[in-house]
Order: C-alpha cells, then sequence, then structure tokens
C-alpha cells in the first residue's frame, strides 16, 4: 500500500486572488481514512488557512459535501483508497457561489427550502387533551424515504437544471415538500401547491435523474418530483374542470 | 420569504463558476440524458413518414409505389435504422423511469419497482404483436 | 392562482405521447422502415393498406398518436434547448417553433386523414 497521497485542494481567497487556484499537499495514506481526515491533517499540520465545513463526520449531519475528482460526495464517507493512486481532486460543492476555499454560499437552497414551508400544517388545531395524532405504520412508509434527507445539497451539485436556472427550486426541497404533503398528519398540501407549481418551481426538472444517484441516504428526490408533477397536474385539471371548487 | 429572487444577493467577492455550454459532455450520465432527450427529435421524424405515407396512399397506386421506393434508398434505410435504435432507447429508458413516477401501493405495500417496469414490457410485446398482425394480415 | 402556470397539462400531453411512442414506434419504425424496405417480410398491397387506414376508428387513433407524439417531441425538444444550448432568453421563440411545429403536424395528419379514401 501507498505511503502517501496527494490531494489537490482548490483554494480561494478573495482578498488575494480573482480566481480560484489549486494547491498541492501531500498527506499519509491510511486505509481507514476518509477524504475528511485527510483535510483535517491538511488544516492541522500543512496549513491551517485551509477552510472548510464538516461536523459529524459519519453522514448525519450533511455539513461535508464537496466535489471529489468531479463527482458530490460526502467527504466523511468517501475513502482516499477508493482513488489510489491519487492525486485526489477537491473543490467546493458545484452550482453554489464560493465563499472561500471550499466553503460555498448556501443562502439560496435556505430560502428555497423555507418556501416550501417544510413543516407539518395541520388541518385543525387540536387541544392538547385529545391527544397526540395518531399515524399507522403504513402512514409513516408512504413518505419515509423522503423524510431521511440531511440536507447535504449533494443533489443540487448533480443537477444540471439547477446549475443553469437560478429560479429552480431543486431536489431537496422538492423531495421535502413531497416529504410534508404525504404525511397524513399534514393538510398543507395547497399552500405548498402555488410555490411549487410556478414554472420555475418543479417544472424545470426534466427527470435527469442525477440528483437520486448521488444521494447518500436514497431518498430519491427524482422520484419525489416526477410523483408531485402528477399531483400537481391532478390539481390543475380539478382547478381547471371545477373552478368553483377553489379555496 | 415568499419570494425566490431570481438571484442570490450580490455579494463581489463570491466566486460564480460559469456553467459550460457543454456541461453535458463532462459526465457520461449527462451525455445519456441528452441522447436520450434528443430521440423526440427522432420520434417526431416518425410522425413525418407516417404523414408521407398518408399522402402517398391517398394519391394513388403510382405514388404510393414511388414512396416505398424511396424508402429502399440506402440513406434513408440507414437513417430510419439510427432512429430505430434511439426509439428503442426512449421506450427502455421511459419503462424503466416509470416505477419511480408512479407509485402504487397495495394493502400498505408498495408495489415492487420491477412489477411496473415489467408490466410495461409486457403491454409493449402485446401491442407490438397485435400491430404487426393487423398490417401483415392485409 | 393567477400565478399557476399551464405547464401542468403540457407536461400531462407530453408524458401520454411519450408512453403511446414507446408502446407503438418501435414495431411501427421497424416495419415500414426496415422489414418492408429491405424485404424481410412481404409488405401489404396499396388496397390492403388503403382499407386499414380509411376505417374511421383507425384515422381517429392515427390522428390521436401523431398529435400526441409530436407534443412529446415538442416538449421535450423545449426543454433540450433550454437546457443543452443555454438559450432560455429565446423562450417566446422556442415556445412557438415546439408547440407551433407540433400544430402544424397535427392539422397536416387531420388534413390527410380526412381527405383518404
Amino acid at each position: 500500500m501507498a505511503d502517501m497521497i496527494t490531494l489537490e485542494v482548490m483554494r480561494y481567497r478573495p482578498e488575494q486572488e480573482t480566481e480560484p487556484t489549486f494547491q498541492g499537499y501531500e498527506v499519509p495514506f491510511h486505509a481507514d481514512w476518509v477524504v475528511l481526515d485527510a483535510l483535517n491533517y491538511i488544516k492541522d499540520r500543512l496549513d491551517g488557512s485551509l477552510s472548510y465545513r464538516w461536523s459529524c463526520r459519519m453522514g448525519v449531519c450533511g455539513s461535508c459535501g464537496m466535489m471529489v475528482n468531479g463527482e458530490p460526495q460526502l467527504t466523511c464517507a468517501t475513502f482516499l483508497s477508493q482513488y489510489l493512486p491519487g492525486p485526489i481532486r477537491v473543490e467546493p460543492l458545484r452550482y453554489f457561489p464560493i465563499m472561500r476555499d471550499l466553503v460555498i454560499d448556501m443562502t439560496d437552497f435556505m430560502g428555497k427550502l423555507q418556501s416550501v414551508k417544510p413543516w407539518i400544517i395541520p388541518g385543525e388545531e387540536k387541544p392538547l387533551s385529545q391527544g397526540e395524532y395518531l399515524q399507522t405504520p403504513e402512514e409513516l412508509d408512504v413518505y419515509k424515504q423522503f423524510s431521511m434527507c440531511i440536507n447535504c445539497m449533494l443533489c443540487y451539485a448533480a443537477c444540471p437544471v439547477y446549475g443553469l436556472d437560478p429560479q429552480f427550486i431543486g431536489p431537496a426541497a422538492i423531495a421535502l415538500a413531497q416529504r410534508y404533503n404525504m404525511d397524513s398528519r399534514d393538510h398543507g398540501t395547497s399552500q405548498r401547491l402555488d410555490m411549487l407549481s410556478q414554472h420555475e418551481g418543479i417544472w424545470g426538472c426534466t427527470f435527469v435523474g442525477e440528483c437520486s444517484k448521488v444521494c447518500p441516504k436514497e431518498v430519491d428526490p427524482a422520484g419525489a418530483i416526477q410523483q408531485y408533477k402528477l399531483t400537481a397536474t391532478k390539481e390543475w385539471f380539478k382547478a381547471f374542470l371545477m373552478p368553483w371548487g377553489a379555496k | 420569504m415568499n419570494e425566490i429572487p431570481a438571484y442570490t444577493a450580490y455579494h463581489p467577492r463570491w466566486y460564480r463558476p460559469r456553467v459550460s455550454t457543454y456541461w453535458w459532455l463532462w459526465r457520461w450520465a449527462y451525455l445519456k440524458f441528452i441522447l436520450r432527450e434528443l430521440s423526440s427529435v427522432f420520434v417526431a421524424y416518425f410522425v413525418v413518414l407516417i404523414l408521407l405515407q398518408l399522402r402517398a396512399l391517398s394519391h394513388g397506386p403510382e405514388a404510393y409505389a414511388a414512396f416505398q421506393e424511396w424508402l429502399q434508398m440506402p440513406l434513408v434505410i440507414a437513417l430510419n435504422g439510427v432512429s430505430l435504435l434511439f426509439v428503442l432507447f426512449h421506450t427502455i429508458t421511459w419503462f424503466n423511469l416509470a416505477p419511480r413516477a408512479m407509485v402504487m401501493r397495495v394493502r400498505g405495500k408498495r408495489v415492487p419497482d420491477l412489477l411496473i417496469s415489467g408490466s410495461n414490457y409486457v403491454a409493449w410485446l402485446v401491442v407490438s404483436v397485435a400491430v404487426a398482425w393487423l398490417i401483415l394480415r392485409g | 392562482m393567477a400565478k399557476r402556470s399551464n405547464e401542468p397539462f403540457l407536461w400531462l400531453l407530453f408524458s401520454a405521447g411519450g408512453a403511446l411512442a414507446a408502446l407503438l414506434v418501435p414495431v411501427l419504425l421497424f416495419l415500414y422502415g426496415l422489414a418492408f424496405p429491405l424485404g424481410w417480410l412481404e409488405p401489404p398491397s396499396y388496397q390492403s393498406m388503403l382499407t386499414l387506414v380509411s376505417h374511421p376508428l383507425m384515422r381517429l387513433v392515427i390522428f390521436a398518436f401523431c398529435f400526441l407524439a409530436l407534443c412529446h417531441w415538442a416538449h421535450r425538444f423545449r426543454y433540450t434547448l433550454y437546457d443543452g444550448l443555454q438559450i432560455k432568453h429565446l423562450n417566446e421563440v422556442i415556445f412557438v417553433f415546439c408547440y407551433g411545429g407540433a400544430i402544424v403536424g397535427t392539422v397536416l395528419a387531420g388534413y390527410l386523414l380526412w381527405t383518404i379514401q
């Protein structure tokens, strides 16, 4: 097995330069190291100026998403041994503005996520004395896959439509909207419909399917979007044929 | 935040790489996607073939025979061959993606993907045999 | 309500067209485009083709197929132009070219099917 492996890391220091550059670092190779371990080694021992996001290091927080050799990956879940003999190219998440080094700006995603109202909208407020909202395992199964999203934005880095059209709401936000739409406790489908059925909302999606391929939690956002297109079409026909029934 | 702004806030120091016009060449998955989308052009070409054939039919047996001869030109045969490949690509990708869009639940459990795409393929076989029989029994 | 686009309707036409095309075009293109011209199978005579196509139900089926298959092309090609060539600023031109083309084709199909005998 190799001793060392080289990482080509994208650097961008806005106060010094106008374009990003690549800097090479040689890090020790260990069979059980992930790319995040290599980045932490660089920051601790080689170059403390490197900026990047990470947190749980076990694939549940969604902070450490980056492009590794051109593929969106969670760096805490990507082993160095996959890329022997190297070098490994590490770049910030694609299709997002780069703030510094490997750190991208995610306000666009946060805004879009908020716009789809990702919370339970109850039909009627129940007083506490009436107890909990009950849900059977079958009802849970209907939306459970979409609830696995950790907001890591790898799907946005894989989606060409998002890269080309800044107004496209994007895979994760739509999958989460669908997660709440299909929750039996939720009655907010019509409220989310307004945001999602705009032209830029979901209709930009052409089912490329890359988002589902890169998702580390197998949420299948592409499937969620197509299912939502069917729902939105049904709603459109209902509104078209029975306008008096509109809210 | 009810309105999605058209662009993120202007921040002069953030770097925004421009997406290349040839983004679809940079990954095999993207190229396959564009080829799949271009299969629609060959579907439209087939409709044009149908219209030409209808026109030849309505102009009489000589026109129809001339049209058959045109169909035998090597260039047209090659075009039809390429079109068939693209149309088959469309059919296969369409049926394989169908279960992701149409989720059916029977008695609380999700119908397996293979069953949904499988029944599409079976329908394809049945329809193809029926159409061929209709045309060939002549 | 004013902000809701009419995309759902166009998408439904695209989906219907795609499903029909997936089922019907391979066998038809194989027969008329390859098998008959190359002599692999005996092509039907002029008279039997005419009889087959002239049946009112068949005219309707062919018309519906042409309409939906063209809608499928129009919708898909429109988005391919947006994403593939990044010419979304030519939005209106693309829209008219695609759906206009589909309508022209449908009208032609209708005319031909109406007048055939």
